[in-house]
């Protein structure tokens, strides 16, 4: 709506028809990666493959973030050049803030988990404090 | 008894809504109630004798013209600050009695929906509105450009907010508000502890509020990335449309947070899910911590459109261009990435350790240097400028010395020792209302005074003026001064009373004050009255105060399509060059402008965005369905609208610019 309203910013900044779509090649790259990128973690788990449950969460969430950069360059186009950068730029900026966002967030909660006293562990302690109580007594 | 809430009931039709929940018995609610219901028919009365609908019908309800959007705004921002300031007068009353013995007249259950509404309405249906209408009034016309990218996106946002704002004040007279505090940390706003419609109104009205600011969010983004004027680059905009830029990046980076946050609350309310609950794994502090995520960004999101006018101001009335256009928006981009990594200051006290506490207090400290650079860029523009001292000006200086202040106490509070002794006391409560009065509320009325005579082609009587800013000005200083001592002195926030008598008189002070913002915000009404009935005596150019950027080449009020032609840009201060050039706009040779269409299905949504929201509260599931299908059938149908644009013809731009010129 906005370009059919205001035909003559386009002339200026007419240059992202050449962005557009990507060709069928691309399309067809981005198909394969992303389909590998699902049957790895699908097959990791339903072959029940013998490894940590660390380590099986730990390739999952990273193919995870792998299959995003996929979707975001061969499907979205994404790259440095279209709209003058600033989509390349407007990514970069949510990748920081989701950064941001998440890491300081699981830091936030660790910290303040280690910092709190476990149930179990005040349970104990006040049997504790009883049992002292009871020998001053 | 007002606390008594009425029996959970639940009927196929109303849902849980009965009549017990209309609260006839509270004397306070009738009266305001029969002053809106009395106010509200002389309005209509007097609508229907002058034959308005029709007018405000076409030309500003489903107008998609920025400029009837942005006032449109303003128009909503003021008539919420009378409900929230009512709010705050009702408090400062209450406390100002509360002391000892005294109970006070406002029993706890009201009064923590007094507390409550008050802050979730100045944030989101004042502050927001107001920042939101300048930047969509001012901007486009600041790039050259005829109107926002999205026009009708423009008109949807507005009315979700509106829809919103609605939401909040039916629940004054149906039902309750939420009793939780403006930010609704549960366990207390969960389930089990806050029962009731209360704490479902605010999700709702935020969350459809929220759909609007998000919107035009994106919205303003794409006019300043794709719309400027040919020639203008980035680094020649003006510094208000930098500031806007970077607000709308805040708003579509953190909203989403706090979307997804309620939602999360929502669901825990509505289906029985424990994200926020104390059993069953989940954590209600992860609440808190999501929240104020959102919750920093958005007072930036407050704060550096404001930033941006006043750079606007101080630059014009000292007849200089800025100083350091360059570091000011470096520091208001250092700001943006700032805002982000913060956010803990908040709740220093929660149980985070030391290397937590440490790492935010001292983020907290830095992102006070980018602030700083801003005061002495300001500063120094008026250093050797010939500063002409009208009442955007009043409020500017108004500005920088109550803003310092709010900024040193703030850094005061991001020391985690002294945030310890200071957490949830009064002193918290007077540095916030010291930089969002200070900064945001002194920012609107500059920006109201400074652009008035852009709006409508004459300027606010002076005298007025200055007795809104001393109002204004004094009245802070004593509403909020005692609450700073009465928090070093242990004070804690949202008290219905306390024991200690000593204290009364500091509540008294801070009562008094109120009235003096209250004496401030008569005068800004008398002020829009004696100019509007003065207004032929007081006409104005296109350009009163001699200004540098390009919303003053267009005329006094604006032509719906703002610029006759387009313009080449070739550097910062676009209007100024124009002027030292001898720009006159040409008077043949025009040629027919290309306009969006106005549409009603902005405001058709928007109302059923408002049944959507009322029905969700009440449990009413049947008009929850058929409004939201509504929606989706109403937003569908649009798609198949392609009579959104219309040309205006050649003679009729002739004689809007020759009317333009004989004024």
């Amino acid at each position: 709506m906005s370009a059919d309203t205001h035909s003559h910013h386009d002339d200026h900044h007419g240059d992202h028809a050449s962005h557009g779509h990507g060709t069928m090649g691309q399309l067809m790259i981005g198909f394969a990666l992303a389909a590998i990128l699902t049957i790895i973690p699908f097959y990791l788990v339903m072959a029940e493959v013998e490894m940590s449950r660390t380590a099986l969460v730990g390739i999952i969430m990273g193919l995870g973030a792998v299959q995003i950069i996929v979707h975001l360059v061969f499907f979205l186009h994404l790259n440095t050049t279209s709209e003058e950068g600033s989509t390349f730029m407007a990514t970069l900026l949510a990748v920081i803030i989701l950064v941001i966002v998440l890491a300081g967030s699981l830091w936030v909660m660790h910290n303040m988990n280690e910092n709190m006293m476990p149930m179990h562990d005040m349970e104990q302690m006040l049997e504790e404090m009883q049992s002292l109580q009871s020998q001053q007594g | 008894m007002a606390n008594a809430q009425p029996a959970e009931t639940f009927s196929p039709i109303f849902g849980r809504l009965t009549l017990d929940w209309i609260p006839y018995h509270e004397p306070i609610l009738v009266a305001t109630f029969a002053g809106v219901a009395l106010g509200g028919l002389v309005v209509l009365a007097l609508m229907t004798y002058f034959k308005l609908w029709g007018p405000l019908w076409r030309d500003w309800v489903t107008s998609v013209d920025h400029k009837k959007i942005g006032i449109m705004y303003m128009i909503l921002g003021f008539i919420m600050m009378i409900r929230g300031f009512a709010d705050a007068l009702m408090m400062r009353a209450q406390q100002a009695m509360a002391a000892g013995e005294a109970a006070g007249y406002l029993p706890p259950h009201h009064f923590d929906q007094v507390f409550t509404a008050h802050g979730v309405i100045m944030i989101f249906f004042v502050a927001m509105a107001f920042v939101t209408g300048i930047m969509n009034y001012v901007m486009p016309m600041q790039i050259g450009a005829r109107d926002v990218a999205f026009p009708f996106l423009n008109n949807f946002s507005f009315w979700m907010t509106v829809a919103g704002a609605l939401l909040v004040n039916i629940s004054l007279f149906v039902g309750e508000f939420a009793r939780v505090g403006w930010l609704a940390f549960p366990p207390l706003s969960g389930a089990n502890y806050s029962t009731g419609p209360g704490m479902d109104y605010y999700l709702w009205a935020l969350q459809i509020a929220g759909i609007g600011t998000t919107l035009s969010g994106i919205n303003l983004i794409a006019t300043i990335l794709k719309m400027r004027a040919p020639g203008m680059k980035l680094m020649d905009m003006p510094i208000f449309t930098w500031t806007a830029l970077i607000t709308n990046v805040l708003i579509v980076v953190a909203f989403p947070v706090l979307t997804a946050t309620l939602a999360l609350l929502t669901l825990d309310r509505y289906a029985d899910f424990h994200f926020f609950t104390n059993d069953f794994g989940g954590n209600a502090m992860m609440y808190i911590n999501l929240i104020w995520i959102w919750g920093h960004p958005e007072v930036y999101i407050l704060i550096i459109p404001c930033f941006g006018v006043f750079s606007e101001i101080v630059s014009t009335f000292s007849g200089k261009p800025i100083f350091g256009y360059k570091t000011m928006v470096w520091a208001t981009a250092c700001i943006m990435v700032l805002s982000f990594v913060v956010w803990l200051h908040h709740f220093f006290t929660m149980g985070s350790g030391a290397s937590v506490n440490t790492f935010f207090g001292i983020t907290t400290m830095i992102i006070a240097v980018p602030t700083g650079v801003k005061i002495f860029n300001w500063l120094f523009t008026m250093y050797k400028g010939r500063v002409r001292l009208e009442v955007p000006m009043y409020w500017t200086i108004g500005f920088l010395i109550t803003f310092t202040i709010g900024g040193m106490t703030g850094v005061l509070l991001a020391v985690p020792p002294v945030d310890f002794q200071l957490h949830n006391t009064l002193f918290l409560i007077a540095h916030f209302h010291n930089v969002i009065i200070g900064g945001v509320v002194f920012a609107v009325y500059a920006a109201v005074s400074y652009w008035w005579p852009k709006a409508f082609g004459f300027k606010l009587n002076d005298k007025w003026g200055k007795r809104t800013f001393w109002f204004w000005f004094v009245g802070f200083y004593f509403a909020f001064m005692p609450l700073y001592a009465l928090g070093l002195m242990g004070v804690t926030r949202r008290m219905n009373a306390y024991p200690d008598a000593a204290w009364q008189p500091y509540f008294i002070v801070a009562a008094f004050g109120a009235v003096l913002i209250l004496l401030g915000i008569i005068s800004t009404f008398v002020n829009f009255y004696v100019s509007i009935r003065d207004r032929n005596e007081n006409r104005v150019g296109n350009d009163p105060w001699d200004a540098r950027t390009l919303e003053w080449a267009t005329q006094s009020p604006p032509a719906p399509y703002n610029f006759p032609f387009d313009l080449q840009i070739t550097g910062r201060e676009a209007f100024w060059t124009m002027k030292k050039q001898g720009f006159t706009w040409p008077k043949e040779n025009y040629k027919p402008i290309h306009m969006p269409k106005g549409t009603a299905t902005g405001v058709m949504i928007s109302a059923l965005a408002l049944a959507f929201g009322f029905a969700m509260v009440w449990y009413i599931w049947w008009l929850a369905i058929l409004a939201f299908v509504g929606m989706l059938g109403l937003g569908i149908a649009h798609t198949f609208n392609y009579k959104r644009d219309y040309y205006i013809p050649v003679d009729e731009v002739a004689a809007t610019e020759a009317k333009g010129a004989a004024a």
